[in-house]
């Protein structure tokens, strides 16, 4: 690999890890999230430093240039990114169907409630106004 | 029929404001002994105060969640109250509320846990309802895999006018119920779980002033959805839900 390409390569794995590891830091991205991300950095790092082992990959998927390798790669980390998004997504739908549920629930339980507190309070008054404490009557 | 029994009918309603009325006028008429709980699905319209005016129950959802959500947040709501038998209709005034003691005598008296109306039955005279190609494409197809895989006919597994008892209800709540498109799949599940399936032929009334929910692309996504929902329905292994009890 030229010396340039080593460098630039190198250069942003290590900014992508210091990125990464800076959001979990400052609690902008949650460490479920970050794993993912940290590996993809680390694994580019390696592949910059270690050029015998990105040609033995290569050699072994029977790609033509070491090229080629880091952009599939790149591609595999990305389509698993997006995926743990879309599982990450279908929980979260899950859970926003069930609060909203019980959202609806609990309103109408509330407004129940409401109900009988004010036939009740009506019924107070009515008992009071007649005179007839301590007597239960229907109404 | 057991005149103790507590009977809830659920409609799950979006934007019904204009029928929604006559439909609760229709069920209090025909099934005076049911109770009626609309779930709201976030509708902007006045579906909610026609419904409260008409004397039903009314559960707001805040946003509209769809069909199959509204409908199992309905569910949830009758087990909480103990109810032991539930209808689902539509609100929109396709299914008839004379029907309702029809599906009801069935689980009422045991004989099924879940009675679905269909609209294709063969001993069904009024063979009025029509629909686009694709879409009924789509039930003659689903109504065949459905009835090859349980080994029972089912003509009309599109239809959301049905009653069940407690322990499907109970399955309807849980997470397993597919809530983003409740249909044929629903059908096999509840065979795989264990409970039993009639069917009762129905009349249904063609809504002119809606689009439907099959119209447009839909019929396709349908067919593709239904597919995979069965298929994978297929692959996981048998709950036996209605053990749990």
């Amino acid at each position: 690999m030229p010396l340039r390409q080593k460098i630039f390569a190198i250069i942003i794995s290590l900014s992508l890890l210091l990125f990464i590891v800076e959001l979990v830091r400052r609690k902008k991205l949650r460490e479920e999230y970050s794993w993912l991300w940290l590996l993809t950095g680390t694994i580019i790092l390696i592949l910059a430093l270690w050029y015998d082992l990105l040609q033995w990959i290569t050699h072994l998927i029977g790609a033509r240039l070491p090229t080629s390798t880091l952009f599939f790669l790149g591609l595999v980390f990305l389509i698993l990114i997006a995926i743990q998004f879309s599982i990450k997504v279908s929980e979260l739908n899950n859970q926003v169907k069930n609060l909203t549920q019980e959202n609806g629930l609990l309103k109408n339980r509330i407004e129940e409630i409401e109900e009988e507190k004010t036939s009740t309070d009506r019924n107070e008054k009515r008992r009071d106004y007649n005179g007839e404490k301590g007597e239960k009557r229907e109404i | 029929m057991n005149s103790l029994a507590k009977i809830l009918t659920i409609i799950p309603a979006f934007n019904e404001g204009k029928t929604i009325a006559q439909v609760i006028g229709g069920i209090q008429e025909n099934a005076p002994y049911c109770d009626i709980l609309v779930i709201n699905d976030g509708s902007p319209d006045t579906t909610a105060e026609h419904a409260k005016a008409a004397g039903a129950k009314v559960i707001h959802l805040p946003f509209n969640m769809g069909y199959g959500i509204a409908l199992q947040t309905g569910y949830k709501y009758a087990l909480e109250k103990g109810y032991h038998y539930m209808v689902q209709m539509d609100g929109d005034g396709q299914h008839d509320p004379q029907y309702i003691k029809d599906l009801l005598e069935v689980v009422t008296s045991g004989k099924a846990d879940v009675v679905i109306g269909s609209r294709f039955s063969k001993n069904n005279k009024t063979y009025t309802y029509r629909t686009g190609w694709i879409k009924k494409t789509g039930i003659i197809l689903f109504a065949n895999i459905t009835s090859i895989i349980i080994r029972q006919k089912v003509s009309d597994p599109t239809s959301g006018y049905q009653a069940l008892n407690r322990k499907v209800a109970k399955f309807y709540a849980s997470e397993s119920y597919p809530c983003d498109y409740p249909d044929a799949d629903v059908i096999i599940m509840l065979h795989r779980a264990g409970f039993q399936i009639k069917e009762v032929p129905v009349v249904m009334h063609q809504n002119r002033n809606k689009k439907s929910m099959h119209s447009g692309l839909k019929p396709l996504y349908y067919i593709f959805k239904m597919l995979l929902s069965i298929s994978l329905t297929l692959l996981r292994k048998r709950e036996p839900l209605n053990q749990r009890d």
